[in-house]
């Protein structure tokens, strides 16, 4: 079947999906800005494998796409696979929370919810020399990205990014609470106008790590409100809009 | 295979079957159509790029002051790619405000460390020249002059 028309459907693996014919790229590539990929340029994302015809799903979910251009990073439509899965699969540059596990002298070895434990090595910290390392424990929450994730070898995690900053990453601190939802909810609070989170925003001041592995770390200031934040972000998953509102509208009468 | 005293004819003929030889065995893609497109399309197993999604460290109502500056910080990268084009002139406006800001502290700073009677002759150049910026004479040092607003 036609890419364009399976748009918002379900796709089981196996179906191919054609593309169009490409357009004539060289009237548009005059007006391409310097740096940017031919027009054409297509994004095969998470669920989709090229093949001859076009696109070959390889899991089972709705097919999404997004329009080419708009300024964004990837010039050029991107078609993928919004499915629904609790197993992570370490993907690299996916920003995710580690428990370590594991301290073998220069590396620290991370469970990140994966078939195998990443490793992190001491010296990949903001600051971190060979004689000032980091106060890193058994035990400690890590935030990091996906230096190395492949089927072949082991992940690798950093907590620095390209520029040598640590962005954000690095150890979680003490107190909140660790709790795993599934891969889907995780995207959507994550997308860019989240009404979940906005609504939560209002209730009062708290804290949040959302790792890509289905990992979430809240803190507020009382115990009691760490845990009715993650009561709603457990539940977000299977509540409606409306009873998400109903319930928040209780709270924040209370 | 290469014998002495051969001819260059039987050589020529040995050159040849090889060649058939090759071109038999020879195993060729019969697929033009997939090579031109795999410059059209990347396969990519992350949703980042996909979804636009935002930063994962987040905090509300001034619980962690340094992630609220991050969030504003992250968030914001993602929108400058869109303001590529307005950036030139919004450069040059910047740049200019910058080179005036520069002139004015080098110029307070600098006569800091002046000597009594340079500081004396700056003064006087400064009176006389209101509305430009020239050169300094020889007897004062090359300075940034502040601009009389």
């Amino acid at each position: 079947a036609a890419a364009e028309e399976c748009v918002g459907q379900v796709v089981l693996p196996g179906d191919v999906l054609l593309l169009p014919a490409h357009p004539d790229e060289d009237a548009e590539r005059l007006r391409l800005s310097a740096g940017a990929a031919p027009r054409g340029r297509l994004l095969c994302g998470p669920g989709l494998r090229r093949c001859e015809a076009g696109l070959l799903v390889t899991k089972c979910g709705l097919l999404r796409h997004r329009q080419a251009g708009g300024g964004a990073a990837a010039a050029g439509g991107a078609y993928w696979v919004d499915s629904q899965q609790k197993r992570y699969v370490p993907v690299k540059g996916d920003h995710v929370i580690g428990i370590v596990t594991a301290k073998a002298g220069d590396l620290f070895k991370l469970d990140v919810g994966g078939s195998e434990q990443a490793s992190l090595s001491y010296l990949a910290f903001e600051g971190a020399t060979k004689r000032n390392r980091p106060n890193v424990q058994v035990g400690d929450l890590i935030y990091g990205q996906f230096l190395v994730a492949n089927k072949d070898m082991e992940p690798e995690m950093v907590c620095i990014d390209s520029s040598g900053r640590s962005s954000g990453m690095g150890i979680i601190g003490q107190d909140g609470f660790l709790f795993k939802v599934s891969l889907g909810l995780i995207r959507k609070l994550l997308a860019p106008k989240c009404e979940i989170i906005q609504e939560l925003s209002q209730l009062y001041p708290f804290e949040l790590v959302l790792g890509m592995n289905g990992r979430i770390w809240v803190k507020a200031k009382t115990v009691q409100q760490t845990l009715i934040i993650v009561n709603i972000l457990e539940a977000c998953e299977y509540m409606t809009a409306e009873q998400r509102k109903q319930a928040l509208a209780k709270l924040s009468g209370n | 295979f290469m014998q002495r005293g051969l001819d260059s004819q039987t050589k020529k003929q040995l050159e040849e079957e090889e060649k058939k030889i090759i071109s038999e065995e020879h195993w060729y893609l019969d697929l033009p159509d997939l090579k031109e497109k795999e410059s059209f399309i990347i396969e990519e197993r992350s949703f980042m790029p996909c979804e636009d999604l935002l930063y994962g460290r987040m905090s509300f109502k001034g619980f962690n002051p340094e992630i609220e500056k991050l969030m504003v910080q992250m968030n914001s990268r993602c929108k400058e790619e869109e303001i590529e084009e307005d950036d030139k002139m919004e450069a040059d406006v910047s740049d200019e405000e910058m080179a005036r800001r520069y002139e004015t502290l080098v110029g307070t700073i600098g006569k800091k460390f002046l000597r009594k009677r340079d500081q004396r002759v700056l003064r006087d150049e400064v009176e006389e020249d209101v509305n430009s910026n020239t050169i300094p004479s020889k007897k004062t040092k090359k300075k940034f002059l502040k601009p009389q607003d």
